[in-house]
């Protein structure tokens, strides 16, 4: 049709045709990459949902059948999810907003020139670089311990009875951990940020007589924005995952049992694929939830700040 | 004001120290003797031994360590191999299809490790492939190929125009003028993405311990269960966490510009 109505006018269609063949060798280059992420993460979470619909325990394979909803029926009401959740946001939101908040304060001490800035910067990141797993170790018991840890030494030493880290703040140990790891990666991009601003913005504000705290409301804190946004964004999708610091320093005691860690239990400890399945649905539609609600709270905040 | 600016460096001294005092330990400690180790309180001057470092290669921790390699380094091109033509074909021409597809793409990282997991598992578990390297290799090029491909494409809008379109007039084809014209522009760019993931999968735990038993198993499974009952453990742990965390330390300070960019996903000029 579209050749019978280009009779007329020859070369114009042709050149379009080619343009558009063109466009669509460009984007075929995609399909790859696209192929590849739907086979490895599309259909294994279709088949997640499937398998959260089935009774299917691998310790009695006779026992399987389709049951519906039943595994959300009796994981909503079996009393573990609602530890797990909070345990989950519980631990992402602390430590998102310590390290966030930390991770400010040194990005602000090291925006500026002193002697060694550059060796300060490179020993400040080195706890993000450490493998999550060793840094869980060496906290565990080269720090928190209480018979040969540093932190309980020095406790002591102040005179005061040596803290049993894991059994009495397991919550407290892995915020801990999390945070020191953590801070550094915020305090990467943040620092980035403070570097980006422009001189001559600032110089203007502090020939207009702005104080050091008002330039900081008024100029770096709406400029940084996106910086934060960008941190706490990719902060929360990582932390809500977070496994590592828990099977190795408290086994979800204490409120600590992370839906991760709840679906490692069920699944691979209690070999119970139909709940475990379920709580991996949960978990994807929780951190959808706060990932959203974690960037909707952000743009508030600051559009507020912005508009006093 | 000097006397400020004086106190403000030895209060960001005092502070980074603090802070970096727990690598610093872990250091010292992999050389100390477990006696030594575990003396309280802690000490600082010690005859140094490479007893831990005996012990955690006594333990097999080479093949652990050129098992995560192996998965890192192949999850690494694999996503090189998929990202940089998927990034580049997203970064011509925004329309809508673009937003949907890179929103596609952010959305699969999202998803949290838990919820492919099972089905992976059985999967691997009927085509033989658990405890396999290349499987697992295959497994981090998908969790981190989104963030590869954000990455990337944000370094394939930089690259001017006006250079893309002449080679297209001097007739060379997408293939040369990816390679020729694009790819040589964005190449710092490609290397913080390629550091980022590799970091990301020489780091990883969870899958790693799901999906491995004996002969795949990588370094962080290895470092978890190098602890068995009780004893002096505290210099060979040391050692382990240390050797094991070293190739990613070195990476991070020798490429710090990288890793910025490449941890804020491009977004960071």
């Amino acid at each position: 049709m579209a050749q019978d109505q280009a009779v007329g006018v020859i070369k114009p269609p042709s050149m379009d045709k080619i343009e558009k063949r063109q466009a669509w060798k460009r984007r075929s280059i995609l399909l790859p990459a696209l192929i590849f992420a739907i086979l490895m993460t599309q259909i294994p979470f279709l088949v997640t949902i499937g398998y959260s619909t089935f009774k299917w325990n691998l310790l009695k394979p006779d026992d399987f059948g389709f049951v519906g909803f039943d595994n959300y029926i009796t994981v909503f009401t079996a009393g573990d999810l609602w530890p797990s959740i909070i345990a989950t946001v519980l631990i992402t939101t602390l430590a998102v907003v310590l390290s966030l908040l930390i991770g400010l304060f040194f990005a602000i001490l090291l925006d500026r020139s002193f002697r060694g800035q550059a060796l300060a910067r490179t020993l400040l990141i080195t706890p993000f670089l450490i493998m999550p797993a060793a840094a869980s170790l060496i906290w565990k018991y080269s720090m928190f311990d209480t018979n040969i840890g540093v932190i309980n030494w020095f406790v002591t030493s102040l005179g005061l009875p040596p803290i049993e880290w894991s059994t009495d703040y397991p919550l407290a140990t892995v915020v801990i951990v999390l945070v020191w790891q953590f801070t550094p990666f915020m305090m990467l991009i943040l620092l980035a940020g403070l570097q980006s601003q422009s001189k001559e913005v600032l110089e203007a504000a502090s020939v207009d007589g702005a104080g050091a705290w008002r330039t900081f409301q008024w100029i770096t804190l709406p400029h940084m924005r996106m910086y934060i946004e960008i941190s706490v964004l990719l902060g929360t999708i990582i932390l809500l995952q977070v496994f590592d610091p828990i099977a190795i320093m408290t086994k979800g005691t204490g409120g600590t049992k992370t839906l991760s860690y709840l679906l490692y239990e069920r699944a691979f400890i209690g070999l119970n694929v139909g709940e475990a399945a379920a709580y991996g649905v949960i978990a994807v539609v929780l951190t959808i939830v706060v990932a959203t609600l974690a960037l909707r709270t952000m743009f508030k905040v600051f559009l507020d700040g912005g508009g006093k | 004001m000097k006397l400020k600016a004086s106190l403000t460096t030895a209060m960001t001294w005092f502070l980074v120290l603090l802070f970096f005092f727990p690598v610093f330990w872990m250091f010292l400690n992999a050389f100390k003797s477990e006696q030594d180790a575990a003396t309280i309180p802690p000490k600082f001057v010690f005859t140094p031994t490479l007893e831990g470092f005996q012990l955690a290669w006594d333990r097999g921790m080479a093949t652990y360590m050129a098992n995560s390699l192996m998965a890192s380094i192949g999850a690494t091109l694999l996503i090189l191999l998929l990202a940089v033509p998927g990034a580049y074909a997203l970064s011509i021409r925004p329309i809508k299809k673009t937003q949907d597809t890179l929103f596609f793409f952010i959305s699969t990282r999202f998803l949290p490790v838990a919820a492919v997991i099972l089905p992976l598992y059985m999967i691997f578990k009927s085509l033989g492939v658990l405890d396999n390297i290349i499987a697992l290799g295959f497994v981090y090029a998908a969790i981190n190929l989104p963030i590869a491909i954000w990455m990337m494409r944000s370094f394939f809008l930089e690259v001017p125009k006006e250079l893309v379109e002449a080679a297209q007039l001097d007739g060379a084809g997408l293939f040369k003028e990816l390679t020729q014209v694009v790819l040589p522009l964005v190449l710092p760019g490609i290397a913080a993405a390629g550091l980022i993931v590799f970091i990301f999968s020489w780091n990883e735990y969870f899958l790693a311990t799901l999906l491995t038993t004996s002969d795949a198993k990588t370094t962080p499974p290895f470092l978890a269960s190098f602890v068995d009952g009780r004893g002096l453990f505290l210099g060979a742990i040391s050692a382990a966490a240390s050797l094991a965390s070293l190739p990613v330390i070195i990476a991070g300070w020798v490429a710090q510009k990288q890793l910025v960019r490449g941890l804020a996903m491009g977004a960071v000029k």
